[in-house]
């Protein structure tokens, strides 16, 4: 656990979410949020002990192959067919410090491009040692890694002719229910994040590089897999001052 | 020029998109064997404490139309009011209560249904009591950022008259749009995304 006094969890709000820096809810150049979006205004509330708190999952929840996405769902002796890479990094608070026990959950097209699911039509071939999902939860200093292939890039029904760029989907828990989090992790250099109105949806240009994982040369293993590496930022929260104040804080 | 306070930007959202089950409910969409089982489909084992109830529902859209794409998270206290965390300093929850809970809104009748128990009030921290409720998360293709509310119990009129979530809503009719229909133990909670019924969502 985040530990501040005498080992104990914290328990104080979170920082407010900066909702000029997320995407808002409606952004019509990304056709489907035109009607699933609110259109009144949220309702403000500090954090109630109902959101400071969270589900927090243990590692004996993992299985062997839960983080590897190459072998996760092959048959024994094959692996699934594309660029192999590792995706790795640390889950931070606003205020850099770890997040240990972060569950982390990803999921992802194959190297075509092609989800396995049943929904999806795209005339690229499933690969049949290619499942696409996978799990893992932070250390004790908020590190994770994972091995997968790189997802290759789709079209989608959305303009003509929109393709998403590659990226894997990531859905994180931090230690209470209001710092849960789902974002796409998305490759340095590709020319198609710039072209994406999902991508797109994110008002500001800092925002969006937060997102695009540069190739890490120095934890590539040669002869095996490049490596990329990708920090999230989880809500911090804010310091208990007088946490036992009986008019409260 | 003053210190900067060197915080960190928090990681902006993205849609979870129409293949979120992939990797949150891989055996719902038929992709068996990497988990045992889908984390978050049951909340309760026989000894779990607490009056049982059913909460099922939909996520509609702006048309009318029920999402049969969408994915709701739920967390909520225990039948005495307390939260199976870490960060709960009020006690120890009921170990065989998990409080959160996962559902997809079936592929069929964009349905969810939670099995769990009723959940005790829990105070604010001016130590008024709010009234029983379930916090939900919903997420979805066309959903840019993950949606929070909650659920109030229809049966519990005195809390929820007092409870200070409820009391700040200007506009009283839209409370309603937070309190449950159905009767126990079986409650039926549809979450309007826009429009005229429109849920109350939360900043929190």
């Amino acid at each position: 656990m985040s530990n501040r006094d005498n080992g104990r969890p914290e328990t104080g709000a979170f920082f407010p979410r900066d909702r000029g820096w997320h995407p808002p809810a409606f952004t019509p150049s990304y056709k489907t949020s035109v009607l699933r979006s609110p259109q009144k205004a949220l309702l403000s509330l500090d954090g109630t002990i109902s959101e400071i708190t969270g589900p927090v999952f243990g590692h004996s929840m993992l299985g062997e192959l839960d983080n590897d996405l190459i072998h996760n769902f092959a048959k024994p002796g094959e692996s699934a067919i594309g660029e192999r890479i590792i995706v790795h990094g640390r889950v931070l608070d606003e205020r850099g410090r770890a997040v240990p026990g972060a569950l982390l959950e990803f999921w992802q097209a194959n190297a075509g491009g092609r989800y396995r699911h049943k929904k999806e039509s795209y005339l690229a071939a499933l690969d049949p040692n290619f499942g696409g999902c996978g799990r893992t939860i932070t250390d004790e200093n908020g590190y994770y890694c994972f091995r997968t292939i790189k997802p290759g890039p789709y079209p989608w029904p959305n303009g003509v002719n929109d393709w998403r760029p590659a990226h894997i989907h990531f859905s994180i828990f931090g230690h209470g229910f209001a710092q849960r989090l789902i974002t796409q992790m998305y490759f340095e250099g590709d020319p198609m994040i710039w072209k994406c109105p999902i991508v797109g949806t994110i008002p500001d240009r800092r925002a969006i590089e937060q997102l695009i994982a540069p190739l890490d040369w120095a934890n590539t293993i040669p002869m095996d897999a490049r490596a990329y590496k990708f920090d999230i930022v989880l809500r911090g929260r804010r310091s208990t001052f007088f946490e036992n104040r009986p008019e409260g804080n | 020029m003053v210190q900067d306070l060197g915080y960190l930007k928090e990681t902006a959202s993205q849609t979870a998109g129409p293949y979120v089950h992939i990797g949150l409910t891989p055996n719902f969409c038929g992709i068996p064997g990497i988990y045992e089982s889908d984390l978050g489909s049951a909340m309760v084992n026989d000894k779990t404490r607490g009056e049982r109830v059913t909460v099922t529902g939909r996520v509609i859209d702006g048309a009318g139309v029920p999402l049969k794409d969408a994915l709701v998270e739920i967390w909520q206290a225990d039948a005495a009011g307390l939260y199976n965390s870490p960060s709960e300093r009020r006690g120890t929850a009921d170990p065989n209560f998990t409080g959160w809970g996962r559902c997809p809104t079936g592929a069929e009748d964009g349905v969810f249904t939670f099995k769990t128990v009723k959940p005790g009030r829990v105070p604010v921290s001016d130590g008024r009591l709010m009234a029983p409720h379930i916090t939900f998360w919903i997420v979805a293709r066309g959903i840019n950022l993950g949606l929070h509310t909650r659920m109030y119990f229809p049966d519990e009129p005195a809390a929820n008259a007092e409870d200070p979530l409820l009391c700040r809503i200007e506009h009283r009719h839209r409370a309603e749009t937070l309190v449950a229909g159905g009767t126990a133990p079986n409650y039926l909670f549809d979450i309007h995304l826009q429009g005229e019924k429109e849920t109350v969502f939360l900043d929190i």
